[in-house]
Formats: C-alpha cells, sequence, structure tokens
C-alpha cells in the first residue's frame, strides 16, 4: 500500500503536482500580461505565490508523504505545510485580483456579482471558514475519523483537499487582499483570528495530555511529539497572519490619513489658517 | 484658545494657534503626543513581550517550566491556550500601533516607558499569581522542595517592574504638567 505514494511514476504524484505548477503557470502569465500592458503588479505578491506552491510541492513529496503516512509528526508537518503556510503565500498573492484584471469586462462584472452576492459572503464568512478550517481539526483528531482515514487512501487526498481548502478560506477571510464587498470589519476578523489560535492551542494541548487521537498504531511519544510541533508550528502560522492582518489595518489607517489630509483644509505645513479679529 | 491636549486628532488640527496682534494665526497642529494611547500600547507590548520571555526562557531554554505536567485542569489547558493565543496577536496588535504613533507623530516616549514597565511586571504577577496558583496552569519549577522562594522571587520580580513603571508614570506626569499649565 505505501508503494503506492512514494513512486515518483504513480498518478497520485503526477497529477497534483501537475495542477499545481499548471495553476502556477497561468499565474505567471497573468502577470507577464500586467507588464506588457503597462500595468504593475508587485513582485512580493508574485514571490508570495511561487512560495506557496513550492510548499505544497514540497508537502506532496513522495518520501514526505510516505513520512506521513507512517507517522502523525510527518503528517504534521504536511498539515502545517498545506493548511496553514502555503495559503498565506497564496492568499497574499491576491490571485483574484490577478484573475479580475486578466478578464474581459462582462465576465469581471459576473465574478463580482458573484463575490457580491450573499450565499458567496456567508460561505466567505470568518465565521464559517473558522468552523471549517479548526471544526475540521476538532472533528479529525478527536473523533474515530482518523483512524478511519488511515485505512483509506483515497480519504487522503480529500483529507490534504480540505486542509487547503479550508486554509485558503480562513487565511483569506482574515486577511484577504482580494476585493470582496461584504468583508466584515476588522474587529470581528481579530476576534476570529484570536479565538482561532486560542483553540488552535488548546487542540494541540489536549492531544498532548489525553492522547489524541486515539485508536490508531502511534505511539504516546510520537502523538506528543505530534502536539508539540502542532503547537508551535502553529505558533508560527498564526503570527504570520497576525503580521499580514494587522498590516492591512497599518495601511487602511495610512490611506484614510492621506485621504483626510488632501481633502482637508490645511495643506501647506506651517501656515493653515488665518481668521481676522 | 482649544484645548491642546485633546485626543482626537482631527480636533487637534489647528490646536496651535498665535495671535500675532492682527489677528490669530492658526497654525498646523504642532504634533501633540498621544498620552494615553501611548501608554496603553507600550503596556501591550510589555505584557506580551514579558510573556513571549517566558515562554522561551523558562519553558525551552531552561525547562522549568512543563509543556504539560499531569495536573492541569481541563479549564487551565483552555486558559493557556486563549492567553497564549492573546499574547501571540498583542505583540503583533502592539507594534503595528506603536508604528502608527511613530508615523503620526503622536507617541509620548515617557508614557511608553511606564507603560513597557508596568505591562511587564503586571504580567508577571498575573502569571504568578492566576496561572501558577489558581490555575496550576504549571508551577515555577519542578522538583525542588522550596517552591514557595521561586514563587515568592517570581511574584517580587514582577512587583519590583511594576513599580518601576508607575514610578515612570509619575515622573513623565509631573514633566508634562507645567507645559499644560503655560498653553
Amino acid at each position: 500500500m505505501q508503494e503506492h505514494y512514494s513512486a515518483y511514476n504513480s498518478p497520485s504524484f503526477w497529477i497534483p503536482n501537475a495542477i499545481l505548477l499548471l495553476v502556477l503557470l497561468l499565474y505567471l502569465m497573468a502577470v507577464v500580461r500586467q507588464y506588457q500592458q503597462g500595468k504593475s503588479w508587485s513582485g512580493w505578491r508574485t514571490a508570495g505565490f511561487c512560495s506557496g506552491i513550492a510548499l505544497l510541492i514540497l508537502a506532496l513529496w513522495p518520501p514526505l508523504m510516505h513520512y506521513g503516512h507512517q507517522n502523525l509528526e510527518g503528517h504534521m508537518i504536511q498539515h502545517l505545510l498545506i493548511g496553514m503556510l502555503a495559503p498565506l503565500g497564496l492568499v497574499l498573492a491576491a490571485p483574484l485580483t490577478l484573475v479580475l484584471r486578466t478578464l474581459n469586462p462582462p465576465t469581471g462584472r459576473r465574478l463580482t456579482a458573484v463575490l457580491g452576492s450573499r450565499p458567496f459572503h456567508y460561505v466567505s464568512h470568518p465565521l464559517t471558514a473558522l468552523l471549517l478550517n479548526i471544526g475540521g481539526m476538532y472533528l479529525l483528531y478527536l473523533t474515530p475519523l482518523y483512524g478511519a482515514i488511515q485505512h483509506h487512501p483515497y480519504l487522503h487526498w480529500v483529507l490534504h483537499l480540505h486542509f487547503l481548502l479550508a486554509g485558503y478560506l480562513f487565511v483569506w477571510a482574515i486577511a484577504g487582499p482580494d476585493p470582496a464587498p461584504r468583508r466584515p470589519g476588522l474587529q470581528l476578523r481579530s476576534i476570529v483570528l484570536f479565538i482561532s489560535a486560542g483553540a488552535h492551542a488548546y487542540l494541540s494541548k489536549a492531544m498532548y495530555a489525553y492522547e489524541f487521537p486515539r485508536n490508531t498504531h502511534h505511539s504516546l511519544e510520537e502523538i506528543q511529539a505530534a502536539a508539540k510541533l502542532m503547537y508551535y508550528g502553529g505558533d508560527l502560522a498564526e503570527l504570520l497572519l497576525a503580521v499580514a492582518f494587522f498590516y492591512t489595518w497599518y495601511k487602511a489607517k495610512e490611506r484614510r490619513s492621506k485621504t483626510i489630509q488632501t481633502a482637508g483644509v490645511s495643506v501647506p505645513q506651517i501656515f493653515t489658517g488665518y481668521t481676522a479679529k | 484658545m482649544q484645548n491642546c491636549r485633546q485626543n482626537n486628532w482631527r480636533k487637534r488640527r489647528f490646536a496651535y494657534a498665535k495671535d500675532f496682534g492682527c489677528g490669530t494665526v492658526l497654525l498646523e497642529n504642532k504634533p501633540s503626543p498621544n498620552h494615553s494611547r501611548s501608554l496603553w500600547v507600550a503596556l501591550l507590548i510589555g505584557a506580551c513581550l514579558m510573556a513571549g520571555i517566558d515562554e522561551i526562557v523558562f519553558h525551552q531554554l531552561l525547562a522549568w517550566h512543563h509543556f504539560y505536567d499531569q495536573s492541569t485542569p481541563a479549564i487551565g489547558l483552555l486558559s493557556d491556550g486563549l492567553l497564549h493565543a492573546a499574547e501571540l496577536i498583542g505583540l503583533v496588535a502592539g507594534f503595528f500601533m506603536y508604528a502608527d504613533l511613530r508615523r503620526s507623530h503622536s507617541l509620548a516616549p515617557r508614557r511608553a516607558w511606564a507603560g513597557f514597565f508596568m505591562g511587564m511586571g503586571g504580567f508577571q504577577i498575573f502569571d504568578g499569581i492566576v496561572d501558577h496558583k489558581l490555575l496550576r496552569v504549571h508551577q515555577v519549577r519542578y522538583g525542588v522542595d522550596n517552591l514557595f522562594i521561586y514563587d515568592l522571587l517570581w511574584n517580587l520580580g514582577g512587583l519590583i517592574l511594576l513599580l518601576i513603571g508607575v514610578w515612570l508614570l509619575v515622573k513623565a506626569r509631573s514633566a508634562t504638567a507645567p507645559q499644560q499649565a503655560n498653553t
């Protein structure tokens, strides 16, 4: 069974990698088109997308896949790469903005209508994303689900895909640079970020203390090592997400004060007004 | 003349005014420091930094504290998780708010130092009493007979930091008091 994962020529290796490289190629082509049209596109965003794809390819690298299926620590490394670090790079690369810029106006308008629609608002709400992301983790590790997945290879792929999509949705809902007309305010997003970080830290400590996931072939030491990795690795990811989130706040404040200054009364630095007696 | 110490910066636009005899000339707001915000932002940074120091020095380097010590109740684990999240996010939030104060030239350095020490000391005492004793998240050090001495030194250290902060605040207040009388 394990041969299945570790072979370089098996479809389970090349299909995901081919998809990832295709997506990267499309992104880069769109960026080149922006430059050809004389528009600017931040190099940081391009770098973010490349590193996101690179992290995903690393997570699907056959030896790591093999290790992840044998060992809970390996599984945690994969989980960290797929669900937390890679989405950060991908979301901050603003792929949706790039798509909107590349599409022809009618299609772009249709996409914007979808982004502004009520169902999309509910699905992409930070609370939904929190539930899918952290709630999914609680379900996976605290119930017999993790043990069940180990016996079904295709469920592993479903799990990886879930980690990626839920992680992407969460990062997008908290700190996404893409336009979203109904995006909730900074206060709610900061509270959700706090709950998420707290729930993640609690889950990893509870796994360490009460030996979750249960009924698996993993030893206690292995579970404890994996839980510690989850705790500190989660810290790193939450820290980076918090930096991205507060950076948007910092930039938004700068924009606001600039518009006030330009629209306001006082422009010269020293002499700003005069009232006769 | 308007009050020079109003916190809302938009209202402070024409705060710096001078009468040259022919009429009142309104000057661009002399960037006046935002005292209370400087204090609170630095207090947040201080508390979160102390929590980070605790995590790195006592958990990782000295390994005095335990990740989990078999005696922490479930509520202790939950509060530990939430506190950990708060310190992580608070540190980032604090630094960005500090950068924002610097950008708008409204940082009051003396208040900020006072707040920083008060935050450090306050968190140390909170950690020593609530986390270690009430919630029993973990102890200062394991396998020692004189745990009381460790607890005493821990909280005393916090108290000293807190008192330094209060002393700096008193000094900062007395330094700004005469200015207030002039304007």
